[in-house]
C-alpha cells in the first residue's frame, strides 16, 4: 500500500487544544530564590516548605540535564519559563470556580459537580489548572472513610506530619535533575491518604490541564496506603495547541504499607506538536512507588498518546518480602513524537515479583524507546521477572527501540525477557479489508488487539476513554 | 448463462515482473471453475488481481464484476459486493478476536447490503452452528484471529469467514494445501455445501486431489500468464496423466 495511504490513515488531530479563556495571575519569567519564595508565599506554606524547596533549589543549580535518553530537543531556557500562574477567579467552593473552568472540564469529559458522574461511576476529581488545584469533588465523603483526598498545597497545611514523613522519601529532592527542579517549584499536585484496612470507595482522579502560555506544570502527588488497604486512582491531562514548547516535569510518590494495594492508571493526553515537530509539551517525569511493606503490590497502567516528548519510567522499589510490581505501558508517538519510556523494577525483598508489559506504537515519524532497568538485590531470593516489549510500526518512517538493561546480584532470580518488533503488515490490512472491514477500521483493529493486555488493566471506564484517545490518535481522517 | 465476472486480456505486473500477459476467463454463475497449472504461472497473482491486492499492477485490460469495472475499486468495495478469496496463508493478527473481527466483517456487509446488523447473540448463534458443521474447535472463536491456529484450522477458518459472509463468488486458493484427508473431507463439504446453482467457485489449485471433492464444471489451464487450454471435467485425468507440457502452447 502506498505510503500516502497509510499517513492519511493515521493522521489523528488533537481536539482539546482549546485555550480557557480566564484572567490568570502569572509571575515574571525565570527561576531564583525570590520565586520560590514568591510560590511559597502564594500557596501559604509554613517555613519548612519553603527551606525544602530552597534547598532542593540549590541542589538543582549543582546539577546537569541529563542526556542518555534517546530523544532530541533544543536546548530548554528554564529562565524563560514562568513558574507560577493561577486563574484569578474563586477557588474552593463550587460555585466560586470560574464557569469557564467548569464548561472547559465539561468540554474535556470530566464532571466537576458531583452529581455528574463518569459512565455512571462514582469518581472524586482533583482538577488542577496550571499552577493550583481549583477543585477537589467527593472529600467529604471520602473523610467519612477516612480517606484523605485534596490538593497537595492543603495537604502541606493541613497534614503536614504526613507529608513530613512521606515526601521526598520515595523520590529523594535531588533524586534526578527534573525532580530536584520539581521539588523546588512545584505547585499543586494531589495528596491521598488510605488508612489501614480502608478499601476507597470509589475511583481517586487528577486531571491536569496546562493552560496559560509560556507557564510550566510542576505538579506533585503523593499517595500513601497504609496497611492492608487498596486504592485505585487515575490521571488524565491536556493543554493547548501552541507553537512553543511547555515544559511538564512532575513527580509522583506512592507507599504501599504491608498487605496494601495501590493501582495508578495515567491517560497521558498533553499536546503532542505539529508533524514538523513544532510546539507540543516537553513531559520530563519522576514516578516512583515503594512497596514498603510485606505482601504489598504496586501496578503501574500507562496510555501515552501525547507531548512532544515523553520521559518517564515509573518504577517499584519492593522492598517487602513477597510484594509486587507491575507495569503496562501503551505509548505511542505519531507526527514528530518521541518518547523514552519504561521502567524500573528494584527487587530487595524475598519472593518479590515483577511483570513488564510495555507496548510501543510508532506512526509517521515518530520515535519510540523502551527503556527497562530490573535490578535483583543480594537478598532478593526467589525473585521474579517477566518482561515483555512489544513494539509495532505503521508505515516506514518512523521507528522502536528496545533497551533492556539487568542487574543481579542473585543467581536464584528469574527474570525473562521478551521483545518482538513487528511492522504493521500490509497482509495483516489486506486480510481484513479482503473481509469489507475499511481500511481506517483494519488499522484500528490491529492496534487495539496489539494494546489489548495493557487496556484490560485500566479501570472499565478509563478503557473506553483510552481506546476512544488511541482512535482519534492513530486513525483520524481516513474518507 | 450469465457471466458473472469477466476477466478480459489481463496484463499485470508484481513489481518490475511482468506475470499476466492477456488473460481472458468468463466465470458462469452457479458453477465451479478450476485454475490449474504449473507454479510460477500466475495463478496467485490472478486472484490477487481479481480481488484488489496491492502487490499487483494492473498494467492493461479489465476485470469486470457484476457488468461493472472493478479495477479500481478498492478491497473492501469488492468484498463487500460479495468477491471472496480464501487465502493459501491466512495471517495472524495477534489480539484481535476471533468472533469480534467476524462479527465486524458480516455487520459491515448487512450495512452495505442495506440489512440490520446481527446482535451479539444471533451472531454466536450462528457462528457456532456453523463451526460445528466444520467440526471446528469451539475454544477458536475466541482466540486471537488465526494466531497459533495450525494449518488445518487455519483454513477452517477461512471456510468458516465464507459460511457467515455468504458471497457471490468465492475464490480458493490452494484451499487444500497443508489439510490433511480429515480436515481436507470437512473444507469441502463446507465448500459444497455453498453450492446453490447462484453462487459461483474459482478453484486455484496445484495439485488435483482437491477436484476429486469439489467437482468443477470447467477447468482452464494457465501457464505463462495466460490460459492456454480450457475444457471439462474429463481435462484433469490427462493432466495427471500427462503433465502440463502434453497441452503444448496456444
Amino acid at each position: 500500500m502506498a505510503q500516502e495511504e497509510v499517513d492519511k490513515a493515521i493522521t489523528g488531530e488533537y481536539n482539546l487544544g482549546f485555550e480557557i479563556d480566564i484572567e490568570q495571575d502569572t509571575v515574571p519569567p525565570g527561576l531564583n530564590e525570590d520565586v520560590i519564595k514568591y510560590i511559597s508565599n502564594k500557596k501559604d506554606e509554613p517555613e519548612w516548605m519553603l527551606e525544602l524547596r530552597l534547598k532542593a533549589y540549590k541542589k538543582w543549580l549543582t546539577m546537569k540535564e541529563p542526556t542518555w535518553g534517546k530523544v532530541e530537543y533544543e536546548p530548554i531556557d528554564y529562565n524563560s519559563i514562568s513558574y507560577f500562574s493561577a486563574p484569578k477567579e474563586g477557588i474552593d467552593s463550587l460555585d466560586e470556580v470560574d464557569p469557564k473552568i467548569l464548561e472547559a472540564y465539561d468540554k474535556l469529559g470530566i464532571p466537576l459537580e458531583e452529581q455528574k458522574q463518569l459512565a455512571g461511576v462514582k469518581v472524586a476529581v482533583d482538577a488542577v489548572v496550571d499552577s493550583v488545584s481549583v477543585k477537589t469533588t467527593y472529600s467529604e465523603e471520602l473523610k467519612k472513610h477516612g480517606v484523605i483526598f485534596c490538593s497537595i498545597s492543603e495537604a502541606i497545611k493541613d497534614y503536614p506530619e504526613l507529608v513530613k514523613k512521606y515526601m521526598f522519601s520515595v523520590v529523594p529532592m535531588a533524586d534526578n535533575f527534573f525532580a530536584a527542579l520539581n521539588s523546588a517549584v512545584f505547585t499543586d499536585g494531589t495528596f491521598v491518604y488510605i488508612p489501614k484496612g480502608v478499601r476507597c470507595p470509589m475511583e481517586l482522579s487528577t486531571y491536569f490541564r496546562i493552560n496559560a502560555l509560556n507557564t510550566g506544570q510542576f505538579e506533585r502527588t503523593l499517595i500513601v496506603a497504609d496497611e492492608g488497604s487498596y486504592v485505585s486512582y487515575n490521571e488524565g491531562c491536556s493543554a493547548p495547541t501552541r507553537d512553543e514548547n511547555q515544559l511538564h516535569a512532575a513527580v509522583v510518590e506512592l507507599v504501599a504499607m504491608k498487605d496494601a494495594e495501590i493501582k495508578y492508571s495515567t491517560i497521558q493526553n498533553w499536546y503532542p506538536g505539529d508533524e514538523d515537530g513544532k510546539g507540543g509539551i516537553y513531559n520530563f517525569v519522576t514516578k516512583r512507588g515503594i512497596c514498603e511493606g510485606d505482601n504489598s503490590k504496586i501496578s503501574w497502567t500507562q496510555v501515552e498518546t501525547g507531548s512532544s516528548i515523553t520521559w518517564k519510567y515509573p518504577s517499584c522499589v519492593l522492598k517487602g518480602d513477597n510484594s509486587v510490581g507491575e507495569f503496562y505501558s501503551v505509548a505511542v508517538t505519531t507526527l514528530a513524537q518521541q518518547a523514552d519510556t519504561g521502567t524500573k523494577m528494584i527487587h530487595l525483598g524475598k519472593n518479590t515479583s515483577s511483570t513488564i508489559i510495555s507496548k510501543g506504537i510508532s506512526a509517521m515519524k515518530g520515535q519510540n524507546t523502551y527503556r527497562g532497568l530490573v535490578k535483583i538485590g543480594a537478598n532478593a531470593e526467589g525473585a521474579r521477572n517477566y518482561s515483555e516489549c512489544d513494539s509495532l510500526l505503521i508505515g516506514s518512517h518512523c521507528g522502536a527501540h528496545t533497551f533492556p538493561y539487568l542487574e543481579s546480584k542473585d543467581s536464584i532470580g528469574q527474570v525473562e525477557h521478551e521483545a518482538t518488533t513487528t511492522k504493521i503488515s500490509d497482509e495483516q490490512l489486506f486480510y481484513l479489508r479482503q473481509r469489507g472491514i475499511n481500511e481506517e477500521d483494519a488499522v484500528s483493529m490491529i492496534v487495539h488487539g496489539f494494546c489489548k493486555e495493557v487496556f484490560s488493566q485500566l479501570p472499565m471506564e478509563y478503557a473506553v476513554e483510552a481506546r476512544a484517545l488511541l482512535e482519534l490518535t492513530l486513525e483520524g481522517s481516513v474518507g | 448463462m450469465s457471466k458473472v465476472l469477466k476477466i478480459k486480456d489481463l496484463k499485470a505486473k508484481i513489481g518490475e515482473k511482468d506475470i499476466l500477459k492477456g488473460l481472458n476467463l468468463e466465470l458462469e454463475e452457479g458453477k465451479v471453475h478450476a485454475i490449474m497449472g504449473p507454479n510460477g504461472a500466475g495463478k496467485s497473482t490472478l486472484s490477487k488481481a481479481i480481488v484488489g491486492h496491492y502487490d499487483v499492477e494492473i498494467t492493461d485490460g479489465d476485470i469486470v464484476y457484476k457488468d461493472k469495472s472493478i479495477k479500481e475499486n478498492e478491497p473492501e468495495e469488492r468484498a463487500l459486493e460479495g468477491l471472496f478469496l480464501s487465502f493459501q496463508n491466512p495471517v495472524e493478527i495477534p489480539g484481535v478476536n476471533n468472533a469480534y473481527f467476524l462479527r465486524t466483517a458480516v455487520n459491515a456487509k448487512r450495512k452495505h447490503e442495506g440489512k440490520e446488523e446481527l446482535n451479539a447473540a444471533e451472531f454466536l448463534r450462528e457462528m457456532k452452528s456453523k463451526i460445528e458443521e466444520l467440526g471446528m474447535k469451539k475454544e477458536l472463536i475466541n482466540r486471537s484471529l488465526n494466531e497459533g491456529f495450525s494449518g488445518g484450522e487455519k483454513k477452517r477458518n477461512e471456510i468458516l469467514q465464507m459460511m457467515m459472509l455468504e458471497p457471490d463468488v468465492i475464490i480458493l486458493d490452494e484451499i487444500d494445501s497443508g489439510l490433511d484427508i480429515d480436515a481436507l473431507r470437512a473444507v469441502s463439504e463446507g465448500i459444497n455445501k455453498m453450492k446453490d446453482g447462484k453462487r459461483s467457485f474459482l478453484v486455484i489449485t496445484h495439485y488435483s486431489r482437491i477436484l476429486d471433492y469439489i467437482k468443477p464444471d470447467y477447468i482452464h489451464v494457465l501457464k505463462d500468464g495466460q490460459i492456454v487450454h480450457t475444457g471439462g471435467p474429463e481435462l484433469v485425468e490427462k493432466l495427471e496423466k500427462e503433465g502440463y507440457e502434453s497441452l503444448g502452447s496456444l
